[in-house]
C-alpha cells in the first residue's frame, strides 16, 4: 500500500514495452519513407531533381482534383505552386480581350483576374475560418487555388472555340463547357472543404466557394476576343 | 488515508488523454491503489475547461459579454456565430416583413452576426453587374455595330455604392439614435452592429428584384423595383419605429423619410446606372450621320 511516506511505491510496477526506446533525441521523427535522414543532402542534388519533385507533387494533387474523394494527403502537403501556376495561366488566358471604344469598359486586366482570385481565396478562407473551420489557412487557400483547373481547362477550351468562329453554336458548346467545368470546380472543393466545418454551418461556409467559382466562370463564359 | 492537502497524492490528469492522441509519445500510467477518482473540489488542474465554459455560458445568458478586445480573431469570431438555419430564418424574415415582429427583437435576439450583411452585399454586387451586362446584350443584340464588352470596371462602382450604404448609412443611425437618447430617456437602445445587420439583411430582397431586371420591360423593372422598395424600407422602418416613437412628431417624419429616401436613392441610382434606356435611342441618330456622308463621296 502506497502512503506519504513512500510516495513513488507504485513505480516498482510499471511496464514499459520492449521496443520503446526510453533514451533519445527530442526531434520530431522524420517520416520513415524518407530516402534521406539528413535534410542537408537536397544541397547536393541537381537542379532538374529538385523541380521535377515540386512539379511530381503538383502533378499528383492536380490527379487529386481531377478525381476527388476525401483525402487527407491533399490538405496535408500543401503547396501554392500550382494556383499560382492556375491563376497565371487563367489570367494570360483572359487577355486580348476585344478592345472598347469607350476606353475603360472592357474585359478584366490581367492585375484585376489575379486580384479577384487570391482575394477571393483569402477572404473566402477567413470566412471558413470565423464560421469555426478546422481547416488550416495555407490549406485552404491550397484547395481553392487548384480547384480552378476544371475552369483553367474551359477557358482553353472556350479559345479554342472562339478562334473557329461558329456563332450560335460556339456559344452553346462554351456554356456548356463554362457549366460543366463551374459544377466540378465546385464539387471538388466542396469535397474538400466541408469535411472541416461543424455540420450544422456546412452550407454557411461552401456558398461563397460557389459564388467565387461562378464569377470566374462568368469571367470565363464574358471573354470575347479583339476584332 | 491521505488527505486531499497531501502534496504527494496522486490525482489523475485528463491531459493524458490527450498526450495519448500523439501517436509517437509513449504514456504511462500509473495506477496508484488510493487513488481518488474524482478531482478534489479545492482546485480544478486541468479539468477548468468545462467549469469556465459554464460561467461563459451563465455571462451571456445574463446578457453580459465578456469583453475581448478588438485586434484578436476571436472579437470577430464572435459576429459568425450563427448556423444555417438561423442565417435562412433572418433572410425569409427581412423579405416577408410583418407589421408586429421587429427584425432586431425577434430574429437577431443580441446575436448579431456579420455573415450574412458581407455575402448579401457580395451577391448584390455580382448579381446587379451580371444582370446589366446581360441585359445591355439583350437589348443590342440585333445590331450590327454593336460590339460585345463585359464592363468589368461597372464591379468596382457597384461594390463602392452598395458597402457604402451598407456601413456609413448605419453609422449615422446609429450616431443619430445616440444623440437623440441624451435627450430623450429611451427603453430601446440599438448597438452598431445590429444595425448594420437590419441593414444588410434588408437588402437581400433586391438581389431577386435585380435578377428580374434581365429583361427589358420598363413595367417589369418599375413594378419589381417599387416592390422591393416596399418590403425593404418596411423592415426598416418597423425596425426603427420602437426606437424613435418617443421623440418629437417632426423628428420622427425626419428620421423614417430620411430611411425611406435613402433606399429609393440607392435602387433607383443602380437601376439607372446599370440599366440605361439610351441604348433604345442611338440607331436614328447613326442613320442620320450616314445619310450625310454619302452625298459627299459622290
Amino acid at each position: 500500500m502506497a502512503d506519504a511516506s513512500r510516495p513513488f511505491a507504485g513505480l516498482a510496477s510499471v511496464s514499459v514495452p520492449e521496443d520503446t526506446p526510453v533514451e533519445g533525441d527530442i526531434s520530431v521523427p522524420v517520416h520513415a519513407t524518407s530516402p534521406d535522414d539528413d535534410e542537408l543532402s537536397t544541397l547536393d542534388e541537381p537542379v532538374k531533381e529538385t523541380i521535377l519533385r515540386d512539379l511530381r507533387a503538383v502533378a499528383k494533387k492536380f490527379v487529386h482534383v481531377l478525381y476527388p474523394k476525401q483525402s487527407s494527403e491533399l490538405l496535408r502537403d500543401w503547396d501554392l505552386w500550382g494556383p499560382l501556376l492556375l491563376c497565371v495561366t487563367l489570367a494570360l488566358l483572359l487577355q486580348g480581350g476585344a478592345a472598347p471604344r469607350s476606353g475603360d469598359q472592357g474585359g478584366p486586366q490581367f492585375a484585376e483576374v489575379f486580384i479577384i482570385v487570391w482575394f477571393g481565396s483569402i477572404v473566402i478562407t477567413l470566412n471558413s475560418k470565423l464560421l469555426g473551420g478546422t481547416i488550416s489557412f495555407f490549406q485552404s487557400l491550397c484547395v481553392l487555388g487548384y480547384c480552378i483547373l476544371p475552369l483553367t481547362a474551359a477557358m482553353v477550351v472556350c479559345r479554342l472555340v472562339l478562334l473557329g468562329n461558329l456563332g450560335g453554336a460556339g456559344f452553346a458548346a462554351r456554356l456548356a463547357a463554362v457549366a460543366a467545368s463551374f459544377g466540378w470546380s465546385a464539387f471538388a472543393s466542396s469535397a474538400f472543404l466541408a469535411g472541416s466545418q461543424p455540420p450544422n454551418r456546412k452550407g454557411l461556409a461552401v456558398y461563397p466557394v460557389f459564388l467565387f467559382y461562378f464569377v470566374i466562370g462568368w469571367m470565363i463564359l464574358t471573354f470575347s476576343p479583339a476584332a | 488515508m491521505a488527505s486531499t492537502n497531501d502534496p504527494f497524492q496522486f490525482q489523475e490528469f485528463e491531459e493524458s488523454n490527450l498526450l495519448a492522441a500523439a501517436s509517437e509519445s509513449t504514456t504511462i500510467s500509473i495506477e496508484d491503489d488510493i487513488m481518488n477518482p474524482k478531482f478534489p473540489t479545492g482546485f480544478a488542474p486541468s479539468g477548468d475547461e468545462d467549469p469556465t465554459a459554464e460561467d461563459d455560458k451563465a455571462e451571456l445568458l445574463s446578457g453580459e459579454k465578456k469583453s475581448i478586445p478588438f485586434w484578436t480573431f476571436q472579437y470577430y469570431q464572435q459576429f459568425f456565430d450563427v448556423d444555417t438555419h438561423h442565417v435562412t430564418e433572418r433572410i425569409v424574415g427581412s423579405v416577408l416583413p410583418w407589421p408586429g415582429k421587429n427584425f432586431i427583437h425577434v430574429y437577431l435576439r443580441r446575436n448579431p452576426d456579420l455573415y450574412g450583411p458581407f455575402w448579401i452585399c457580395t451577391t448584390l454586387v455580382f448579381a446587379m453587374a451580371i444582370s446589366g451586362n446581360i441585359s445591355t446584350f439583350l437589348v443590342n443584340l440585333g445590331k450590327p455595330n454593336y460590339k460585345y464588352t463585359p464592363e468589368f470596371g461597372k464591379v468596382t462602382i457597384a461594390a463602392t455604392a452598395i458597402f457604402s450604404y451598407a456601413w456609413l448609412v448605419p453609422l449615422a443611425m446609429w450616431g443619430f439614435l445616440l444623440w437623440r437618447n441624451n435627450k430623450i430617456m429611451n427603453l430601446v437602445s440599438y448597438s452598431f452592429m445590429e444595425i448594420v445587420c437590419v441593414y444588410g439583411y434588408s437588402l437581400s430582397v433586391y438581389i431577386p428584384a435585380v435578377v428580374l431586371w434581365i429583361f427589358p420591360y420598363e413595367w417589369l423593372r418599375w413594378l419589381s423595383i417599387g416592390v422591393a422598395l416596399c418590403l425593404s424600407g418596411s423592415v426598416l422602418i418597423i425596425t426603427f419605429w420602437p426606437a424613435v416613437r418617443d421623440d418629437k412628431p417632426r423628428m420622427i417624419a425626419a428620421v423614417m423619410s430620411a430611411i425611406v429616401v435613402l433606399n429609393v436613392l440607392l435602387a433607383v441610382g443602380c437601376k439607372a446606372y446599370f440599366f440605361s434606356k439610351a441604348e433604345l435611342v442611338p440607331p436614328p441618330a447613326n442613320l442620320s450621320t450616314t445619310a450625310v456622308v454619302l452625298p459627299h463621296t459622290t
